[in-house]
């Protein structure tokens, strides 16, 4: 697979992000209140500093693959997964997408205590984008795979937290995402649970979903990855081959 | 595989429309938080729902022994503070929720993409809900306090349509600015006592008529949403043209105000929270 970039999204596109650029603004002094915001706009102090948190990003993702992003800490790798699920829209550039999009959500985000296991599925599932019918359809399907048992019945306060995480991670994957979206690895539940959950990543990896993940981990995205990006500063310092970009990076690391 | 979905941010059409056919597209999510606003609130009470209907009629209660003491030669005045706290209950109870869901939604749209007026629009749904249940108690109140039912009371529905309107535009700018704000949280609930006593609720329309000539009646949305009502339930004849007109004017104008600011702003609300 070459580097080439395209202007336009391919045919076997399924990401494609062209110059996109996006900025965090830092209100130079940080104004907290609705008050000072208002004193200091009549007096014409509003400054913003801005950051750019990512910078002409071009990236194109083919149909099935499994890409890899690297980089330290505020690299902007979080962020660009962001821009690619469309929690932040970027100032410029375009951003492309085909499929759906699965996003996983941090585990608990969207559950309501007072409610039931199902009452919950059924919230979750309608706010990660799903119709009820569609939900109707797999509720067996999530229940069975979360393994709660009767406690489906039962308010979410009354769940440990693992049997919280085994819910929220079946309602985000009971569905065949197109491009499958990975910030950091899986650490959900037990041991015998995060394999079901590799399993079924695995899965829906072999049957052709785009995979995109952000780890830590060189040898993680060595071991999976076709190919990969190292962001540096918010910018592409280098994209390629998989174990390419894993050899620079780990050189940098080390040196 | 459903590879027909494509987004493509160069096709994006103008934020305000796009978050209405996104609102359309999550019909199933409003529905739900709706729900969950709802059953959640009294799961644990042994009356549940019942509270819905017993809450606001204990207030009103409370409301009309003591006020009813101090406007004792008003006319109906029980009937009149009645009309008035149940629209306000409803709005300024809708209005600060919506404001809160929208803090509480922060951490779920900082992860995911979904509509963001989702929640405004839900909890005012919600609050809906609890006005037409209220209704029951405010009927049974009447017709002990020897009010006469009125035909007008057929068209209580229209009514709801605009207080439901207005009220949603206010909560989307109120929720916008609380979202940069942190204070306007806080700030809030103060300017909804001040606005409450500007609005005839609790004192006589005669009171307000008398101070600037009734002008803060004439500029206040509020004044011609509560009017209407008690037009309907308590005066009993069809409103004049023009006081539809008003009121639609005021709700709508409100709304459109509302979800433009919501909508140029949403795209900002992730970097905020």
């Amino acid at each position: 697979m070459d580097n080439t970039t395209f202007s336009e999204p391919q045919l076997d596109s399924a990401i494609f992000l062209k110059d996109v650029s996006l900025r965090y603004r830092i209100p130079s002094e940080s104004i907290k209140t609705f008050k000072e915001y208002i004193i200091r706009m009549v007096q014409g102090k509003i400054k913003h500093k801005s950051f750019w948190a990512l910078r002409h990003i071009d990236l194109e993702v083919k149909h099935g693959e499994i890409f890899g992003v690297l980089g330290r800490n505020g690299a902007g790798k979080s962020t660009l997964l962001k821009v690619i699920s469309r929690v932040l829209t970027p100032v410029e550039g375009r951003v492309w997408t085909k499929g759906n999009i699965s996003p996983l959500l941090q585990l608990g985000a969207g559950f309501h205590p007072e409610l039931t296991g199902r009452e919950n599925v059924y919230l979750n599932a309608t706010l990660l984008g799903h119709s009820r019918k569609e939900v109707d359809k797999k509720l067996e399907e999530i229940i069975n795979f979360a393994a709660i048992g009767n406690f489906i019945e039962a308010p979410l306060r009354t769940y440990s937290s693992g049997m919280q995480a085994r819910l929220g991670f079946s309602v985000a994957s009971a569905w065949q995402p197109d491009i499958l979206i990975l910030d950091e690895v899986l650490s959900v539940g037990d041991l015998g649970f995060q394999n079901k959950c590799f399993k079924r990543m695995a899965k829906f990896r072999d049957s052709g979903a785009t995979v995109l993940m952000v780890s830590h981990s060189i040898e993680r995205v060595r071991e999976l990855c076709t190919r990969a990006l190292w962001l540096d500063h918010g910018e592409i310092k280098l994209l390629g081959q998989a174990d390419e970009v894993c050899d620079a990076y780990e050189k940098e690391m080390s040196g | 595989m459903s590879t027909s979905i494509i987004y493509d941010s160069d096709k994006r059409k103008h934020p305000v429309i796009e978050e209405l056919i996104a609102l359309y597209r999550y019909r199933d999510l409003i529905y739900q938080l709706v729900r969950r606003d709802i059953v959640a609130r009294y799961k644990r009470s042994i009356l549940g729902v019942a509270w819905t209907m017993l809450n606001p009629l204990g207030t009103m209660l409370i409301m009309v022994v003591v006020w009813s003491q101090v406007f004792s030669r008003e006319e109906n005045y029980s009937a009149y503070v009645l009309t008035g706290i149940i629209c306000w209950t409803m709005f300024s109870q809708s209005t600060s929720q919506a404001m809160h869901s929208m803090v509480w939604g922060s951490q779920l749209f900082q992860q995911i993409y979904l509509p963001r007026s989702a929640f405004v629009v839900s909890t005012i749904m919600a609050n809906m809900v609890n006005f037409l249940l209220s209704l029951v108690p405010l009927g049974i109140i009447l017709a002990i306090t020897g009010v006469p039912f009125h035909a007008s009371v057929l068209l209580v529905p229209i009514f709801m349509v605009l207080l439901f309107t207005f009220s949603l535009g206010v909560a989307l700018i109120i929720s916008t600015l609380a979202v940069f704000f942190p204070d306007v949280a806080d700030l809030y609930p103060v300017v909804l006592t001040a606005w409450m006593y500007l609005t005839p609720i609790i004192m006589p329309l005669t009171f307000y008529r008398k101070i600037l000539d009734g002008l803060l009646l004439y500029i206040n949305p509020f004044y011609y949403i509560v009017n209407l009502f008690r037009i309907l339930v308590l005066d009993g004849f069809v409103p004049h043209l023009m006081t539809w007109v008003a009121t639609g004017v005021a709700a709508f104008g409100v709304l459109i105000i509302g979800w433009f600011f919501f909508c140029i702003k949403a795209d900002s609300f992730a970097y905020n929270g």
